[in-house]
């Protein structure tokens, strides 16, 4: 089955007073329906930069794209009139960020922000409002409601058909979530990227929105793009996982082959340092030295400096993307000659 | 007894200092590069200029004083007269530089006194707390819902003429805003470390507040001051206009307005150019007053 | 909502009396004698005497103070030495006629700065913004009263197009009073010529008092939306697909609605305090110009009728902005 979205080779710097930082550096992602791609990095890693970039959200000044192409269903989303983003917003794509208090309006209820885009939704694909073609727009409007309420009670919501009406503050930071899950999936996207969406949550809620949006993958065959730091997610929720460095992804594969062989030193390292039932006191094995530069853009493997089996090579080309195993890739010299 | 253990942000270590003249400069640099600011720093420096000199800058001094010459009423605008004369053939241009003197002055004299008196209202409320804090902050409150040129107007009135009388009448309406704000700038400096420091050490509370508080919010008050000469100037000539405050002959800008009025449409140049002096000094310290904002109080930036 | 409303109201009070008080306590201190004044040069000493009897003047500090304020809520607040008449009726004749010049003058305020704050948010860093902010710093410093002047001189003297001053011409009949204000009256009367007139009337006077607000609304909205557009949740919005203008005049708008608002209610305190230029160089018959005359006369019973009035109305209309802000911003209702 051909993936849903390709991004090839996707550079991006950002104009800054203190000149360009290249945040972006040859990104190559490729997800298919039914998957959902756990993206992972330190922080500034650029991850969060790739998730907005499919939605085409990064503005440009002080973004400008310097080169690759994000196919979304085989349309370069890059050259993408901004017309056709807003056509792809909401109703192909759809969007969840990581703090729920701060991502839902204050001053306007719950049922006013989903009956919206559903409305939007709607106004590109009638048969989702289930009305019929020169319905009125009171008529859309009542059935986006209804629409909207089904969500909320299959994202977990009790008494939907009431709650709606509250506001933002009146529910809790797990509810509040659910409620943007819902209103992401209101328009039956193909795609659904998450940005840290249980970053801000507790572990225990955490646990429950990562098995609702399983449930939601199963259901509705969607593709997920999973932005998070965390591996412990990772490992929960996600069937595919990327990991990024400075820019770029340094190895890919299904959840099982990269976490249980990670063949990229830094992957290795980020395993390492996470703390086991066994890690005995003052054992934390962290990772030396800090990111690069974002300023200055050496030629070589960008994690060679930090890298314990760095070698003279690893900073003479930026090493190609090697398949290990089915499926499985990654990007370093060291495993050039398996 | 003195204090021994200063901590680094005590104003006068040389760590403060430094870092002092480093945001300084920064500021300076700031400024200099929004052209409306310099604008306005120039309007300001020229008006304070005419202030000072203006009355023996005046090319007709005699007429300032009070001298009147009927044969020379109404000329229109010329070479002789730029500003034209009035209805006793005054120099125009004469009366309008020595105004300056006045607003100006005056002005400046008002938010001096409001904020000196509003910062010890508040900054004693903000120190103090509790009860002391109710009570003046109610007060500040109440008297900040009555209208200010009305009050000032009633009080210049009861007082009676005269300049000094203007200016008491004013202050008392301005007051209330810089007790307010030195009021919240107090509470916000008072738990930190360095009050802390001092108490321990054993300082009374009017020197804390004095030496230790009021030098670490110098900034907003310096940026409220600076916002509000225009708008004193702009309430003095209030006054004037009204026809309460300075008598004639003083020229005051306002009462040479009001003056004109009567003139009008026919000699319409005793007007214009008192109103456009008027205009030019608001706007002046406006912009100025804007641009120390920037600079000043980086929270609030575009 | 209702209980939000209520405890408003009730917290209302005391503010009511404490401002009733230092009104008091302001005129009383205040140097100067109006018996003196009202007598006249040629009275003598027991006819002054007389005088102040009559008008309660003798008698100790809080005894006049209770008089007054219990007089206040009867409706008899005193009587203007000068117009000899109580202060409650001139002010029934002069406040609704600059109730209207402010209603008339916010109206023009908030229907172009709103709009023109959103402009210069949405056009940021660019000309129609930069120019704006020149013209607001314009705006804010021109003074009323040159303005007006200003304003005479172009549209009433050259180009003739507008009346010089004054609320209604003396030769025509104006509409029944039910409010007061000369638009609506004559609207309820049906009487659309007097409308007209009454409009032309209050034209120059009432641009000239709004630019002031004008500007600072302008500049408020501004930055407020500015701030909301960098918002989490416009960014979640537009990920969902919303369009721009459904964004900026629907959500934007109400959010960045609150900080103005507040301005606005600061604002009608403000021009209710200074319509006095304003009335004096139109010939405004509003409590602006009846406030003055009593003060050059120092009639004090008028002055604090006004200064009361003004302070009044003041608090009300901030208590009507605190009750619309818990409208648009809901969690406030929960506090």
């Amino acid at each position: 089955m051909a993936a849903l979205l390709e991004i090839r080779n996707l550079s991006l710097a950002m104009r800054t007073y203190e000149g360009a930082a290249r945040v972006l550096n040859g990104v190559d992602l490729s997800v298919g329906r039914g998957e959902i791609w756990g993206v992972v990095g330190e922080t500034g890693c650029g991850k969060s930069l790739t998730g907005l970039s499919i939605s085409r959200l990064v503005p440009t000044p002080p973004g400008q794209y310097l080169g690759g192409s994000i196919l979304f269903d085989g349309r370069d989303l890059l050259q993408e009139t901004e017309d056709g983003m807003h056509a792809l917003r909401g109703r192909h794509i759809g969007m969840i960020f990581q703090d729920p208090t701060t991502n839902l309006n204050p001053a306007f209820s719950v049922a006013d922000q989903m009956i919206d885009v559903a409305m939007h939704a709607g106004a590109l694909e009638p048969s989702l409002l289930g009305v019929a073609a020169g319905a009125s727009r009171g008529e859309r409007r009542r059935s986006a409601r209804q629409l909207a309420i089904r969500m909320l009670d299959r994202t977990g919501i009790p008494n939907a058909g009431q709650r709606i009406d509250d506001y933002p503050h009146q529910f809790s930071g797990g509810m509040r979530q659910r409620v943007l899950i819902a209103m992401a999936l209101i328009g039956r996207p193909e795609l659904l990227i998450a940005d840290e969406p249980t970053t801000a949550l507790d572990v225990s809620v955490q646990a429950q929105i990562l098995a609702l949006i399983s449930d939601l993958v199963d259901e509705y065959n969607l593709a997920v793009i999973l932005i998070t730091h965390n591996l412990g997610v990772v490992a929960q929720l996600c069937s595919h996982v990327a990991v990024m460095y400075a820019g770029a992804i340094v190895e890919r594969g299904s959840v099982r082959s990269v976490l249980k062989r990670p063949a990229h030193p830094y992957t290795q390292a980020l395993l390492a340092s996470l703390p086991t039932a066994g890690t005995r006191r003052g054992e934390l094995k962290g990772l030396t030295g800090v990111v690069p530069n974002p300023f200055v853009v050496l030629p070589g493997c960008r994690f060679a400096p930090r890298c314990p089996s760095a070698q003279p090579r690893c900073l003479d080309r930026y090493p190609a993307m090697i398949e290990v195993e089915p499926g499985h890739l990654v990007a370093c010299v060291l495993s050039e000659g398996l | 007894m003195t204090e021994t253990a200063a901590p680094v942000t005590e104003r006068g270590s040389p760590g403060a200092l430094a870092a002092r003249l480093v945001n300084w400069r920064r500021g300076a640099y700031r400024f200099r590069q929004s052209r409306l600011s310099l604008i306005g720093l120039a309007i300001a420096a020229f008006l304070a200029f005419i202030a000072v000199f203006g009355p023996w800058l005046a090319p007709h001094q005699d007429q300032v004083a009070g001298a009147v010459d009927t044969a020379l009423r109404f000329r229109p605008p010329s070479w002789a007269f730029p500003f034209g004369t009035n209805d006793v053939g005054q120099d125009m241009l004469s009366l309008v530089l020595a105004g300056a003197r006045i607003s100006v002055l005056a002005g400046l004299a008002v938010v001096v006194i409001g904020a000196v008196i509003g910062t010890l209202v508040g900054a004693t409320a903000g120190y103090a707390g509790g009860l002391v804090d109710e009570t003046l902050m109610r007060f500040t409150d109440l008297t900040l819902t009555l209208p200010s040129l009305i009050l000032a107007m009633a009080i210049a009135a009861a007082l009676g003429p005269g300049i000094g009388n203007m200016i008491a009448a004013i202050a008392v309406s301005w007051w209330p805003g810089f007790a307010r704000l030195v009021r919240g700038e107090v509470i916000a400096k008072k738990h930190e470390a360095f009050v802390d420091a001092a108490r321990a050490a054993g300082a009374r509370p009017a020197r804390i507040v004095l030496r230790h508080i009021l030098p670490n919010i110098v900034s907003p008050v310096i940026v409220k001051m600076s916002l509000d000469v225009g708008f004193a100037i702009l309430t003095v000539a209030s006054l004037g206009f009204v026809g309460i405050g300075v008598l004639p002959p003083t020229p005051e800008w306002g009462s040479l307005l009001s003056v004109a009025r009567g003139y009008m449409p026919d000699y319409w140049w005793t007007a214009i150019f008192p109103g456009f002096a008027i205009f030019l000094a608001v706007f002046g310290f406006n912009l100025l007053g804007d641009g120390l904002r920037d600079v000043l109080d980086p929270k609030a930036r575009r | 909502m209702l209980r939000y409303t209520l405890r408003r109201l009730i917290l209302l009070i005391p503010v009511l009396v404490g401002l009733s008080v230092l009104v008091f306590a302001v005129a009383r201190l205040l140097p100067g004698d109006p018996v003196r004044l009202a007598a006249g040069p040629n009275a003598s000493e027991a006819e002054i005497r007389n005088l102040a009897t009559e008008f309660g003047l003798d008698r100790p500090l809080p005894v006049q103070y209770w008089s007054y304020a219990t007089g206040l809520l009867r409706g008899d607040w005193g009587v203007s030495i000068y117009t000899r008449r109580p202060v409650a009726e001139d002010l029934r004749i002069y406040l609704p006629a600059t109730l209207e010049l402010v209603v008339a003058a916010m109206l023009l305020a908030v229907m172009i700065g709103i709009p023109a704050g959103l402009f210069a948010a949405a056009h940021r860093d660019r000309w129609p913004d930069y120019a704006s902010r020149v013209f607001s710093l314009g705006a804010i410093s021109m003074p009323r009263f040159f303005l007006g002047l200003l304003l005479q001189l172009a549209f009433a003297m050259w180009l003739g197009w507008l009346p010089l001053g004054g609320r209604f011409p003396l030769t025509e009949d104006a509409p029944a009073t039910i409010t007061g204000f000369l638009t609506i009256d004559s609207l309820a009367a049906g009487d659309l010529h007097a409308f007209g007139l009454a409009l032309r009337y209050l034209a120059l006077p009432a641009f000239a008092m709004c630019l002031s607000p004008l500007a600072t609304i302008t500049r408020m909205m501004r930055a407020s939306t500015l701030e909301v557009l960098q918002q989490d949740y416009v960014l979640t919005a537009r990920a969902l697909g919303l369009s721009h203008r459904l964004i900026l005049f629907k959500y934007v708008a109400r959010n960045a609605l609150s900080a103005t608002l507040t301005i606005i209610g600061l604002y009608f305190g403000f021009l209710l305090g200074g319509t006095v230029l304003v009335e004096t160089v139109f010939d405004w018959p509003g409590i602006g110009l009846y406030a003055t005359k009593a003060i050059v006369t120092q009639d004090f019973m008028p002055v604090i009728g006004v200064t009361l009035s003004i302070g009044v109305l003041f608090v009300t209309v901030n208590l009507i902005v605190d009750l619309l802000y818990g409208v648009i911003n809901p969690k406030v209702r929960y506090e």
